[in-house]
């Protein structure tokens, strides 16, 4: 059923007119819930097309430095499940595209996974994204996702076998995200892995769409990666404008631009 | 009757409720690897004898079971027999996983071995076992914990290991598992992670615990041998748990014997600066699997603390978790305190410097044993030696170098 949610609607409707979708990411509270709600509103801005927020863990171990400090921002701020939905309520009093939480799975397991997906669906989320919870562990979180009408956006990675893809993409709702390296988020080293060999050995698997993430830091390279699947996600290079400014509303209208040069490499592919 | 335990975990990695497999997807293929190696390469009769012998003449195996004979009169109750391994090659318990896992990384075609340490005790022996058998090794090492263990640090060095330093968090053994992880993760096409522990995704906490059992084997052999009967008690210190599942996995289906797990109470188990895991944690996932934790009621990780950087660490094996809750271990504490008291005495009583880790066993047997009649047997597992310890004791009270 939520094969057709909110979030593949959005994708699908991208890939029938030509375009690539921009999914843009960062981490709720950092620095505090009200500097999240005015980034999101800059994004939105700049022409993203689905926003990432992530939930801040204490020990993120699949994130570079700039994700790993992010979350230690949000954490000093405050930031935990009950006022992370409250940003999502206030973001969607005028926001209508999909909205994703990212997050490691011990707080959303402490939180309770079937209180967690009811509320962050009342909250106005979409989807989920939890990095450290591969397809054998995810049982449970997806009854109560399915339930909630939430998707779980699944991960695979260049190492993930045929077999392995076969029976994620046999669960997958939403879309699927392709991690485009071996390695953490950020990592600035380029995109060495064959996207092309890659993401085609994931669409042989899965109708759904597909979104390249990891390691895309500007816009040339988001628009190689898009040549290659649905949606490219964008996250660490939004952050370190986070990271840089004292004052988060100086942070946003930066944001804004960098999403704009985004959205201009993507669309100009069509 | 046949303790169900003994077949633990289940296909899944689980031991009870606890284990299974919490890693990035990018990482799933390489532990499915590992584990379909787990079940060819270590059943292989030919790769028996070659850890054998590794164990025997390269370790020093059996390492000796020892009545301690000074400890026992100063308690004046139960026997108190040492298990030795602080008289294993490079002086505690890791070797024997170390070169275990070595052996199995050298059948598997690896070419570079990465691993965590807290104490430096596991970071010396997959140092020692990557020289050994020609890997290139990288230790992820916290600040804090460099400082201080440094004699590790050095030691690792001469044996041409790069030891990478952990600023983040806490910058302790946790912090470093992070940073292993992350590499492994960049990494994984060639690369082994030795995980020191019986933490982890599967199977790395039943591979562990296999490769240590030898402990629990041996002291098995050698108590009939010299007090003629069964421990009526086994007492090994427990951070990750390795040690201690290494000597109770034998004895868990003797129901007999009384297993006792010590953990790190740190400046007491009341004050937040504990590693007391299993006593004061709750379930929850952390580096790999689902186990006990010391946490938030947000689910954030907490820092442990101990003076002993062996066992300052917020996580614990998930095979201890379900030995507590099914009642067949009890796990106490020890604090900071009592262990550098069991610490300075086995020193004076038995000529031993054992490990600040090895000490909180020591602390529980000395509680113990004096409350026990002169015909009960104790086993305590001497994980470690103490030299990389001289330094921290130093600065601690009643003891000056």
């Amino acid at each position: 059923m939520s094969k057709n949610g909110p979030i593949s609607q959005c994708l699908e409707k991208l890939r029938l007119t030509g375009k690539k979708g921009l999914i843009t990411f960062t981490v709720a509270g950092d620095p505090n819930p009200a500097g999240t709600v005015d980034i999101v509103r800059h994004m939105v801005a700049g022409g993203a097309d689905l926003v990432e927020l992530g939930i801040p863990f204490s020990d993120p171990l699949a994130d570079g430095p700039v994700i790993q400090q992010s979350s230690l921002r949000a954490l000093a701020s405050g930031a935990a499940l009950p006022n992370i939905f409250e940003a999502v309520k206030e973001i969607r009093k005028n926001c209508s595209i999909p909205l994703i939480l990212m997050g490691y799975y011990n707080p959303i397991y402490q939180y309770g996974l079937r209180r967690f997906a009811g509320d962050a669906a009342q909250a106005g989320v979409n989807g989920i994204i939890v990095p450290d919870l591969p397809h054998e562990e995810s049982v449970a979180l997806r009854a109560a996702a399915l339930e909630s009408g939430l998707d779980l956006i699944p991960l695979v990675a260049p190492t993930t076998t045929d077999s392995r893809l076969e029976k994620i993409a046999a669960g997958a709702m939403g879309f699927i995200y392709c991690v485009s390296l071996t390695g953490v988020t950020g990592a600035g080293t380029g995109i060495k892995t064959d996207l092309a060999e890659f993401t085609g050995r994931v669409s042989r698997h899965t109708r759904l769409p597909l979104a390249v993430g990891f390691g895309i830091a500007a816009p040339e390279q988001a628009a190689m990666a898009a040549k290659h699947c649905d949606a490219v996600v964008v996250g660490s290079a939004i952050i370190k404008i986070i990271a840089g400014h004292e004052n988060i509303l100086s942070a946003g209208p930066v944001a804004e631009r960098l999403i704009k040069r985004f959205r201009g490499a993507l669309d100009r592919l069509t | 009757m046949h303790y169900a335990h003994t077949f633990l975990p289940d296909e899944k990695g689980y031991f009870g409720p606890y284990g299974g497999r919490y890693v990035p997807e990018t990482l799933m293929p390489a532990l499915e690897e590992l584990e379909r190696a787990c079940r060819t390469i270590m059943d292989d009769p030919e790769f028996k004898e070659e850890l054998a012998d590794h164990l025997k003449y390269y370790v020093g195996r059996p390492s000796p079971l020892y009545l301690a004979q000074g400890l026992t009169e100063y308690c004046g109750g139960a026997a108190i027999y040492l298990k030795r391994e602080d008289l294993n090659h490079t002086g505690a318990h890791k070797i024997n996983n170390a070169v275990g896992q070595g052996l199995l990384a050298r059948r598997m075609g690896k070419k570079r071995i990465i691993a965590e340490t807290g104490a430096g005790q596991h970071g010396v022996a997959t140092a020692t076992a990557a020289a050994r058998f020609g890997f290139e090794c990288v230790v992820y090492m916290g600040e804090e914990d460099i400082r201080r263990q440094n004699p590790n640090v050095f030691r690792m060095r001469l044996l041409g290991a790069e030891v990478i330093p952990v600023t983040s968090g806490s910058r302790t053994l946790k912090d470093a598992m992070n940073e292993a992880i992350r590499d492994w993760v960049t990494n994984v096409r060639d690369t082994y992670y030795l995980i020191g522990s019986v933490a982890g995704p599967h199977p790395y906490p039943a591979m562990v615990r296999n490769f240590q059992s030898v402990i629990g084997i041996e002291t098995k052999r050698q108590i009939l041998e010299q007090a003629g009967c069964l421990p009526d008690y086994v007492v090994a210190c427990v951070g990750g748990g390795s040690n201690a599942m290494g000597i109770f996995h034998p004895f868990l289906s003797e129901n007999g014997v009384k297993l006792i797990g010590v953990e790190a109470a740190g400046c007491g188990i009341d004050t937040g600066k504990h590693a007391a895991v299993l006593s004061r944690g709750s379930a929850g996932v952390l580096h790999g699997s689902l186990s006990y934790i010391l946490q938030n009621e947000d689910g954030q990780i907490q820092c442990a603390h101990s003076v002993a950087a062996g066992l300052d660490y917020p996580g614990v094996g998930p095979e201890h978790a379900y030995l507590k809750d099914t009642g067949r271990v009890k796990y106490t504490t020890a604090t900071d305190e009592e262990a550098l008291a069991a610490f300075k005495l086995l020193c004076r009583t038995d000529g031993i410097i054992p490990a600040l880790e090895s000490a909180h066993a020591l602390a529980e047997a000395i509680r113990l044993a004096p409350a026990l009649t002169r015909d009960s047997v104790m086993v305590v597992n001497l994980s470690g030696r103490g030299d990389k310890d001289i330094a921290v004791t130093a600065g601690g009270p009643g003891v000056t170098v």
